[in-house]
């Protein structure tokens, strides 16, 4: 096990507490430097996948994890984003503008739901989320001299510096990847400053946070404007990478796949975001595999077991029924929330981190290190 | 004029009077503590103070400006902290974190430089953490710099918040039953941090206190409430001695 003697005040502050982070994020970076030049184009597309979900949950998380504001509604603001960036282009705004000008506009409205949010908490919240983001959706369907409507919106390729960026080029793979890693310096740098630990108070107790000089509405409402801000930039890439988006592609269901981001990965650090985005993606290959591979495969371990040619071909179309059924990706995002809240509050990274501390602590290990102590003494009437 | 003033201050929730017309005044330096039975108005006092509650009625002063309609961070920044009766931590954050949260009156850095991290803001850091570092040395808290709160214990949690009211480097700090929850071990560790938060850093205490030992060990003044009413004012021997106050305890 490593001891860390800390000498110096510095130590507290520094990103990487020792050596070893150096290394692995070292060789990390080094992989995704020379993946796109490497993997197949189809890993490489999904990865630009990743890291757009994973900036986007890296958003929420400001809110959500750390400001303890849940939000169902960042469909809306990557919508917001999207369509910017797809407006401004016909009228051949540059790139860095059109990308700058999203993240403000998309703040700006994120500021302005953090308002009536101030007032909200829990559940509430959630609703008031909620019906922002199908107003969004309402406006994006009818405002037809902007969006196009239903009939949806061409984004063309990226145009930066008189080269065109075409979406599945490794510059754009590089692009992406910056924007997710420049997002994640600034969410640890917040951390460790005034106003990340402002949020974190608001998250544990407001009434303590206020009573410590914090303007609890000022830093909610800059919570929503920072989450929305990164979530806008998020959807200008999103809207590149997909070359066309419509009002349908921004509905609560993707809010919810951004809940599930950093559910799953776990809401208390970015390294959540980014695992929480490879499950996400990873869900669509795996419902692709389940479609075409399994019925077949279920069929073959029934016909070695001496079901018949005509037993194994209904098995087959049963399985296959039911693996395209049209409901099957929310009920298995409902399985997996829930499973995730039950078994595994801390998500994927949290997971690691107790394997990790199971390997140092050796063979001092207990269970309970993690178990989550009731507070009963817990005052409820200042709120 | 005193340093800090309460004048008619009442606080009717319906038709109840949790404060009713209470009037008293605390001096520079000094260690003032309200006594009386549960349900007295002494935690409603202290709400009144930090702002959580508006008062029905009645006016605070506090180093000859009104503080009555500051808004509640409005009071950490004149230099008004306090804790509270049930410990208020922030649960998931280790307590160097929560001890930070206490500077926030003083950090002076802007958003975008936070996210950028620039060096006036790592100088500013390392400042607020040497100053969190002496309080930590003065109340003894070096080992549990970087655990987590939701792990420690009771008695060392109210250590905690006290350390982190001490953060704000405030002028005048409000205890809220600082010895509530501790052995006699911890009580007494307890009244001399008080004494010495008044001798050695000149802060000025208003506390809310139970234990009569404790009252009697560290204070300066007792007021003593019942029903929302001032029944006695004076040095704690005083207070004790007075038939009202004798008969609010112990029943007429």
């Amino acid at each position: 096990m490593r001891f860390m003697f800390k000498t110096d005040y510095e130590d507290d502050i520094k990103l990487f507490p020792h050596g070893g982070y150096i290394v692995t994020y070292g060789i990390l970076l080094a992989f995704l430097a020379v993946a796109p030049f490497v993997l197949s184009s189809y890993l490489v597309s999904q990865m630009v996948f990743v890291f757009i979900y994973a900036t986007v949950g890296v958003g929420l998380m400001i809110l959500t994890g750390f400001t303890g504001q849940a939000s169902l509604g960042h469909a809306a603001f990557l919508a917001i984003g999207a369509y910017t960036a797809g407006y401004l282009q016909q009228y051949n705004v540059p790139f860095p503008v059109y990308f700058l000008v999203a993240g403000v506009l998309t703040g700006t409205v994120g500021a302005m739901v953090g308002f009536p949010a101030l007032r909200l908490q829990g559940i509430y919240l959630v609703i008031a989320t909620i019906s922002f983001a199908f107003i969004i959706e309402e406006i994006l369907a009818r405002w037809e001299s902007v969006t196009h409507g239903n009939e949806g919106m061409r984004v063309k390729a990226l145009q930066f510096l008189g080269t065109t960026v075409s979406r599945d080029s490794p510059s754009f793979y590089f692009l992406c990847l910056a924007v997710l890693a420049i997002t994640i310096l600034a969410t640890l740098n917040l951390l460790r400053s005034p106003t990340g630990r402002a949020f974190v108070a608001i998250r544990d107790s407001e009434t303590a946070a206020r009573s410590m000089g914090v303007n609890v509405s000022l830093y909610k409402v800059k919570s929503f404007a920072i989450s929305a801000a990164i979530t806008g930039f998020a959807g200008v890439l999103f809207a590149h990478k997909l070359s066309f988006i419509s009002p349908e592609m921004f509905t609560l269901q993707l809010s919810i796949e951004f809940i599930i981001v950093i559910l799953i990965g776990g809401a208390f650090s970015p390294h959540g975001a980014v695992l929480g985005a490879i499950f996400i993606v990873m869900i669509d290959p795996f419902l692709t595999y389940l479609k075409d591979d399994v019925p077949g495969m279920i069929a073959a371990v029934a016909a070695t077991f001496g079901a018949g040619a005509e037993m194994a071909a209904t098995i087959k179309t049963n399985v296959a029924a039911f693996a395209s059924a049209n409901g099957l990706k929310g009920a298995i995002y409902g399985v997996i929330i829930v499973v995730f809240v039950l078994f595994e509050p801390l998500g994927l990274y949290g997971r690691w981190l107790k394997i990790k501390l199971f390997f140092q602590l050796f063979p001092l290990y207990k269970r309970a290190t993690f178990k989550r102590q009731k507070i009963y003494v817990k005052s409820e009437r200042n709120r | 004029m005193s340093y800090f003033r309460a004048e008619n201050l009442s606080l009717h929730f319906g038709g109840l009077k949790a404060v009713d017309a209470v009037s008293f005044a605390v001096e520079k330096g000094e260690i003032l503590s309200i006594i009386g039975p549960n349900g007295a108005g002494k935690s409603s006092i202290f709400n009144l103070v930090s702002r959580i509650y508006n008062p029905t009625s009645g006016r605070i002063f506090f180093e000859d400006q009104d503080i009555t309609d500051e808004p509640a961070f409005g009071i950490a920044k004149l230099g008004i902290a306090r804790t509270f009766q049930n410990i208020e931590l922030f649960e998931n954050a280790t307590v160097l974190s929560n001890l930070l949260v206490g500077r926030h009156r003083h950090s002076t850095t802007q958003l975008w430089q936070e996210l950028l991290f620039l060096p006036s803001v790592r100088a500013n850091e390392k400042v607020h953490r040497r100053r969190v570092e002496q309080v930590i040395e003065f109340l003894d808290l070096e080992p549990y710099r970087d655990k987590l709160i939701s792990g420690l214990p009771y008695g060392v949690r109210k250590v905690i918040e006290l350390a982190r009211a001490l953060c704000t480097e405030p002028k005048l700090i409000l205890l809220d039953e600082p010895s509530s929850g501790l052995n006699v071990e911890e009580t007494a560790d307890m009244s001399f941090w008080i004494r010495d938060m008044k001798t050695e850093l000149g802060i000025t205490v208003l506390m809310v206190e139970h234990d009569m030992t404790l009252v009697n060990r560290v204070s300066d003044r007792v007021i003593a409430l019942n029903y929302g009413r001032v029944l006695a004012m004076g040095s704690p021997a005083e207070v004790q001695r007075h038939p009202d106050v004798v008969a609010a305890y112990l029943g007429a």
